[in-house]
């Protein structure tokens, strides 16, 4: 195991010998710089789903009842299960980070694992207790609405800000997920330690950005009616 | 070389090292790799810069054509012949229909109509292709992709950017965007202007995939601005000079600081509405569309909260490039440095409050009047800009050349330009001028008048530390001379065409109205002609233009320490800042004797 091999120091792990980009100063610049862009990528993220947020909002005002109506007919037990389980991977992804740190390479690993099984838990849930029943039962956004027993005629709208908001959530699910693969593939090759953990960092930051999406989506959709 | 391991050596001492652009013996397909995979910032500059201009040149070839379809209005002539059957002429030509038509319900007619409305869609494909090509492909890029990416660092005593990969990355995406245009262009082009208001642009052309390429391509290329925008705000923080301090900055990296703010906060917002706006084109959720109780003016916020920032994205590098050409120029310190530099955030921090400015028909009047009154804030950091601009020219010793005549048209087109902005802020006014040939002639006054014009000034001033050579000076004038001319030939006439009621987007109009339309468009020739002059004195410097020394006009920033052409690291040593960019006064430029650029005698 590599983490034998670590605490021996026998063998050196490639994160011993990690040097900065030639154009860096120094390898702390280099850690900075890589987390404020990191930061103002999320800046980015969080001012897309605005959009959504927005857009929310003001057919809320428009037409109270119809999101009232379509809020009704969500299940709160699945959002609260994914809130949890994007809550736990949240967790797990800050202990990686922390485990790079501290060079512990075997739970390094094993926090990654956790984290991208809660992110397959989180899609899984979405799309079969949510998305694919409420589909078939004609509860779909604008033009392809068919669910016969709708009160009001803006209903279709809510499915549109439903789908249209989640459904660019789990995109982001899917895109932090893959990060976090890589991460977790370099991880394995032993990258990263604590001469270098920049990657898992500024990775754990962005599944952060996915978490904090979903704690505002979940009450606004799920809770409020 | 020693060969003594000191650390200063990674830095230093690269004597032998010759310039970025050498062929170093890689063969043809050797060196396209290795421009292909270069994370070069000097070269990523160099591939944007090719790119941009091309896309100048095809915007540019579109908005001729939209000038030549208005010489003439749209003559429609119906006669109906002895035995019944209509002729139609337009323009004089006979224009055969073959044969009566049958409707679906049964109904005959004549289909004239449909040509006339063929001929004018037409057009309105031609407009957009201006428009949206000149938009996302070539002036929101131009300045800080092309001339930003190869001077920032330079300016900044830096190696590269700090993101070299990434920044390789946004050009990649860039050229994704520009092919899916292209490849709608080639597919005939949308209808729907460069805003592709709801509902036209889920409705219009029933083979809808060219509208949704058009989109497409707009909301990929928006990424490219935010990694560049990105990228640029942290090698500011990161990457400046041992002793760089923040208010020893060029003005030029103050301007390309404060727009990279923009790309990063605003482009979102487009990315969101043209991702909603494709789920509206291709499923048709209901969001922007009325019909289903969506809103559509919902989507001109959306929009305008984007594309109102995005115009001080286009003039904002413009503005810093002019501080440049300016005090190099006249070799005065510039007038107001802080001034200038705050009066760029003011500028984007305000651009974010007035973007309904561009909908007060849409909007109750509480809200447009509060966006009037937000609209005339922005006119106080800009006049800032321009007093201390024009007091940094007095008592200088203004040098005529190529970059200074352009720093000057800027500031006349550009006053003009940002002037007329006032009376389309004011509610009383803009009704009347909305949608106006007015608000065709204020837009380009500050795209083109502003922000192109400080282009080519700043790619003169800069081309020879790009390229290594010296372009020649009285052509470059005398081109000058006749961009400005044919300028204002063709956009000061459509003030007055506005003012009198000519809307925009139309292909034909009044015959009141052609004698003026007729000036704007052999104005349009002028123009054409003053930058293909432009074009062939540029590559006439490359092939044979005279070998440019490191500091040809004598500037202190740090662009001018490096050799010209830069080498591949920029700089033998790293630099250590120990004057300002502008103390013209009181130090003798890098790699210039005091004869050339002689301090002043007097300090009284
Ligand atoms: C002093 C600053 C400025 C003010 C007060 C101002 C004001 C306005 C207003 C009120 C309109 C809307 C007119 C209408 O549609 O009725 C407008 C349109 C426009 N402005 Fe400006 N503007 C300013 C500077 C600029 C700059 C610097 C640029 C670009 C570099 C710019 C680009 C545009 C464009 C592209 C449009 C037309 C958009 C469209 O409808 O297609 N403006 N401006
Ligand atoms: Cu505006």
């Amino acid at each position: 195991m590599t983490t034998m091999e670590t605490k021996t120091g026998g063998k050196s792990m490639p994160w011993e010998s990690y040097h900065h980009e030639p154009h860096w100063r120094s390898a702390s610049d280099e850690f900075d710089a890589a987390k404020l862009g990191m930061w103002l990528f999320l800046t980015t993220e969080v001012l897309l789903f605005a959009g959504i947020f927005c857009a929310y909002a003001i057919f809320r005002m428009l037409y109270p009842e119809a999101f009232a109506n379509g809020s009704a007919l969500l299940d709160v037990k699945f959002g609260f299960i994914n809130t949890v389980v994007l809550l736990v991977s949240s967790f797990t992804v800050a202990m990686a980070v922390r485990c790079a740190q501290l060079n512990q390479q075997f739970w390094l690993k094993v926090n990654i694992y956790i984290t991208l099984f809660c992110a397959a838990l989180f899609v899984f849930i979405k799309f079969t207790f949510e998305y694919i029943p409420k589909w078939s039962e004609g509860k779909r956004p604008g033009a392809f609405f068919d669910y016969p027993f709708a009160h009001h005629p803006a209903e279709p709208l809510w499915w549109a800000v439903y789908y249209c908001g989640t459904g660019i959530h789990a995109l982001h699910v899917l895109i932090g997920a893959g990060l976090l693969t890589w991460v977790l593939v370099r991880a394995h090759k032993g990258i990263y330690g604590p001469k270098n953990y920049t990657m898992v960092e500024t990775s754990a930051l962005y599944w952060h950005l996915v978490d904090l999406v979903w704690i505002f989506l979940f009450p606004l959709l799920y809770l409020i009616h | 070389m020693t060969a003594i391991d000191r650390p200063q050596d990674v830095v230093g001492h690269e004597h032998e090292e010759g310039s970025f652009l050498d062929n170093r013996g890689l063969g043809f397909w050797g060196t396209i790799w290795d421009w292909a995979s270069t994370v070069d910032h000097k070269k990523i500059g160099l591939m944007y810069l090719t790119a941009v201009l091309l896309m100048f040149f095809l915007g540019g070839v579109a908005g001729l054509a939209v000038r030549i379809e208005l010489m003439e209005p749209m003559r429609m002539a119906e006669t109906i012949g002895e035995d019944g059957t209509p002729t139609v002429e337009l323009q004089g030509v006979a224009i055969d229909f073959g044969s009566e038509q049958t409707a679906e319900d049964g109904t005959k007619y004549w289909s004239f109509e449909s040509t006339r409305e063929s001929a004018s869609t037409t057009y309105n494909r031609l407009f957009t292709i201006h428009g949206a090509v000149m938009v996302f492909l070539f002036i929101i890029p131009s300045i800080p992709a092309a001339l930003g990416n190869f001077l920032l660092p330079l300016m900044l005593g830096a190696k590269d950017v700090a993101f070299p990969k990434l920044n390789l990355f946004s050009w990649y995406i860039y050229l994704t965007g520009a092919t899916i245009a292209v490849v709608s262009l080639v597919l005939m082009g949308t209808d729907t202007g460069w805003t592709f208001y709801t509902p036209y642009s889920i409705q219009t052309d029933a083979d809808y995939y060219r509208v949704f390429l058009m989109i497409l391509a707009a909301f990929v290329l928006g990424f490219s601005s935010i990694l560049t925008g990105l990228n640029f705000i942290v090698t500011v923080h990161k990457l400046r000079a041992p002793g760089m301090g923040w208010f020893d900055m060029p003005l030029f990296v103050w301007a390309i600081y404060a727009t990279s703010i923009i790309q990063v906060l605003a482009t979102p917002v487009i990315g969101i509405t043209l991702l909603l706006l494709i789920f509206e084109r291709l499923f048709r959720v209901g969001i922007f569309d009325a019909s289903m109780g969506g809103d559509p003016v919902l989507y001109q916020h959306f929009f305008w909260f984007y594309s109102h920032p995005v115009v001080y994205v286009m003039i904002l590098p413009a503005m810093g490039i002019i501080s440049e050409l300016l005090a190099v120029h006249s070799r005065k310190h510039i007038f107001g440095y802080r001034a200038i530099a705050f009066s760029s955030l003011g500028i984007a921090g305000v651009s974010f409050l007035v973007w309904g400015h561009h909908m007060f028909t849409a909007m109750g009047e509480l809200a447009s009047a509060v966006f009037s009154a937000l609209t005339f804030l922005v006119a106080i950091p800009t006049a800032i800009k321009v007093f201390n601009w024009i007091a940094t020219l007095y008592k200088g010793s203004i040098a005529i050349n190529t970059p200074m005549l352009y720093a000057l048209a800027f500031l006349f087109l550009f006053s003009i330009g940002g002037l007329t902005g006032l009376p389309l802020g004011a509610l009383a006014t803009d009704l009347h001028l909305h949608d106006s040939y007015f608000v065709v002639a204020h837009f380009h006054y500050v795209m083109m008048g502003g922000t192109v014009i400080a282009f080519i000034g700043g790619l003169h001033h800069w081309w020879p530390k790009m390229f290594g050579k010296m372009y020649n000076e009285k052509v470059g004038m005398f081109a000058c001379v006749l961009v400005f001319i044919g300028f204002n030939t063709t956009f000061f006439t459509q003030f007055i065409l506005g003012t009198q009621g000519m809307p925009r987007r139309y292909a034909s109009y009044v015959d009141e109205f052609q004698l003026l339309h007729q000036i704007s468009t052999v104005g349009s020739w002028l123009l054409a002609i003053g930058f293909l002059i432009h074009l062939g004195n540029f590559l006439h410097s490359l092939i044979a233009g005279p070998k440019a020394p490191p500091n040809p006009w004598g500037g202190l920033s740090l662009e001018w320490e490096a050799e010209s052409p830069p080498t591949a690291h920029n700089f033998h040593h790293e630099p250590l800042v120990k004057h300002g960019p502008y103390d013209f006064e009181s130090v003798v430029p890098p790699h210039c004797s005091e004869e050339e650029f002689p301090l002043p005698k007097s300090v009284s």
